[in-house]
């Protein structure tokens, strides 16, 4: 039973990840079929740069822009902090640098119109790419390899994200140390108490056996970590955090640090000395072994980064999809506004199934990984033996 | 391809912030949380566990009070039995012995009636030998002529009374 649903969960999400990556391909690919359009309507004010719109929500910014009004933009200045291997530390505030029109400080925030700029200024084709390359970063005049530790709108959003879930957590405990352990949970524990139990319960316990107490703290957070996030990430004008790569990346760096200092000796000898094994196919064995390893935490990575990353374009095309009929028509795009909306309803909800989805599967992966990097000899195999069939089949999905 | 190039910035804040969060809620919310939890359900199980017991327990007592109250009753109507048996055999005795007493009674009160009737008869006998002799008296002082006629008759007279 509790594989089945297992399997179900697995294939929603393979499911998932196959239309999100349909989606993006469409996307990729209408995209680059319009660059030469969107070349000629670069210059025109009040044209519709739908990429632009698109990547300016998905990707990291140097502020919080919430939306324009009247041509103005509204948006939340964030604290630029830089590291400059001659000047030291660098803090200031984003606003200064005036979304790249000025430098600041040898500083310079790269947009296409800075580069454009130094392309009037007969810059060389080398300076240009490295300079696209950089767009949307901030780079140091003198060209010192800088180091950029700025609060980000996605720092910004998992900072305010995290305090969220510190007082959540820290509220439900509190209410846990007064109620005691004989008083039925009310409230905010109430909620928060069958996502602990189907942690431990659906997660940790099969993968983990006996030793599940002590990965029970990583687990948990990791799961409410990515949630939070991913359901913060939904909100309009959010930022796109768990689908950014770094964070994720970040995330299965904890991971893969705990999988490595949990792993016990059975798990490095069978890795580095598969048992039974002649010695060609154990050399190349080995070799698999330790790419499958690394492979691990890179899976992880890009599972998160590219489920969130795929929903948030889906859910950005379908109502930039009023924008684009709406310039090509006005009443073509008051007609498809209903089917946009409709449309992005419903990936609003897949959305937040997703989000709920992809923090389990992380998590579960992550006790999938440290359940075989624990897991004892082979008699220990047989006396749990649906444990280790269990992980096994984890291990296939 | 600013999408899948991690920003150095995001990731280290990223890395530091999930030490701290998980710092902090380890220490402060999961230890506990876990700890309630692991007490909550070793209570419940222990509570399920006692409750058990207990019925059990109740079972044992109510059959051991089925069984006491089962005993009393067989004793009881032994009791009742016993005492019937007594009251019968009391009442049997009562009656014997009354009979007895009534026989002994009865005989002695005919042993009584015929020594006064003996007793009586003889005082009777007596009397009216007197009477005869009182009779004959005033008969031979009148007519005594042929005396030994009349003492023979007399005689008879006399036996004729004794056999009667």
């Amino acid at each position: 039973m509790l594989k089945k649903s297992k399997l179900f969960l697995a294939t929603l999400m393979l499911g998932f990840s196959a239309f999100g990556t349909t989606f993006a391909q469409e996307e990729a690919t209408q995209h680059a079929e319009a660059p030469a359009a969107a070349e000629a309507h670069h210059e025109e004010k009040g044209k519709l740069n739908i990429k632009e719109i698109i990547f300016g929500h998905i990707s990291d910014a140097y502020d919080w822009h919430v939306m324009d009004i009247n041509e103005h933009p509204v948006s939340m200045p964030l604290p630029v902090i830089i590291y400059h291997p001659e000047k030291g530390l660098n803090m200031f505030m984003s606003s200064n640098l005036e979304h790249g029109h000025v430098a600041h400080e040898g500083y310079q925030l790269v947009t296409e119109h800075f580069i454009h700029e130094r392309k009037e200024a007969g810059a060389t084709e080398e300076e240009l790419a490295a300079l696209e390359s950089k767009t949307g970063k901030i780079i140091s005049l003198d060209g010192a390899a800088i180091k950029d530790f700025s609060i980000t709108k996605n720092v910004f959003s998992m900072l305010l994200s995290v305090t969220l879930l510190l007082v959540i957590m820290l509220t439900v405990a509190n209410k846990y140390k007064k109620n005691g352990a004989m008083k039925a949970p009310s409230g905010l524990q109430n909620a928060i108490e069958p996502l602990i139990t189907f942690v431990r319960d659906e997660v940790a316990k099969p993968n983990l056996g006996h030793k599940y107490m002590r990965f029970m703290p990583l687990l948990l957070t990791v799961f409410f970590f990515i949630w939070i996030n991913n359901l913060l990430g939904l909100i309009p004008s959010g930022a796109n955090f768990t689908g950014n790569i770094a964070a994720t990346a970040a995330l299965s760096l904890v991971s893969f640090i705990v999988i490595l200092f949990s792993a016990n000796k059975h798990f490095w000898g069978h890795l580095f000395n598969p048992p039974g094994v002649p010695l060609p196919a154990k050399i190349l064995l080995v070799v698999i072994e330790i790419i499958s390893l690394f492979i691990k935490p890179i899976a992880l990575t890009i599972r998160l980064f590219a489920n969130i990353l795929a929903g948030h374009i889906i859910i950005l095309s379908v109502i930039s999809m009023i924008f684009i009929f709406g310039a090509m028509n006005q009443a073509a795009g008051w007609g498809f506004a209903p089917v946009s909306i409709a449309f992005s309803i419903f990936m609003f909800c897949l959305e937040l199934l997703v989000a709920a989805i992809q923090a389990f599967i992380f998590t579960n992966l992550t006790a999938v990984f440290i359940g075989q990097a624990v897991e004892e000899g082979h008699h220990d195999a047989h006396e749990h033996g649906i444990d280790h069939a269990h992980s096994e089949n984890e291990l296939v999905l | 391809m600013g999408l899948i190039t991690p920003a150095l910035g995001l990731f280290v804040w990223t890395l530091v912030a999930f030490l701290i969060v998980l710092f902090i809620l380890k220490k402060f919310a999961w230890k506990p949380i876990l700890k309630t939890l692991n007490e909550r359900e070793t209570g419940i199980a222990n509570s399920i566990a006692s409750a058990e017991k207990v019925r059990l327990e109740m079972a044992e007592m109510q059959a051991d009070n089925q069984r006491l109250l089962q005993e009393a009753r067989e004793e009881r109507s032994i009791m009742l039995k016993e005492a019937k048996d007594a009251k019968d055999k009391i009442i049997n005795e009562a009656k014997e012995q009354a009979k007895a007493e009534a026989n002994k009674i009865m005989e002695d009160a005919r042993v009584q009636i015929e020594l006064k009737k003996n007793a009586a008869l003889t005082e009777v006998k007596n009397e009216i030998g007197n009477m005869a002799v009182a009779v004959a008296e005033k008969v031979l002082r009148k007519k005594l002529d042929a005396a030994d006629s009349q003492a023979d008759y007399i005689r008879m007279l006399a036996e004729e009374i004794k056999l009667n």
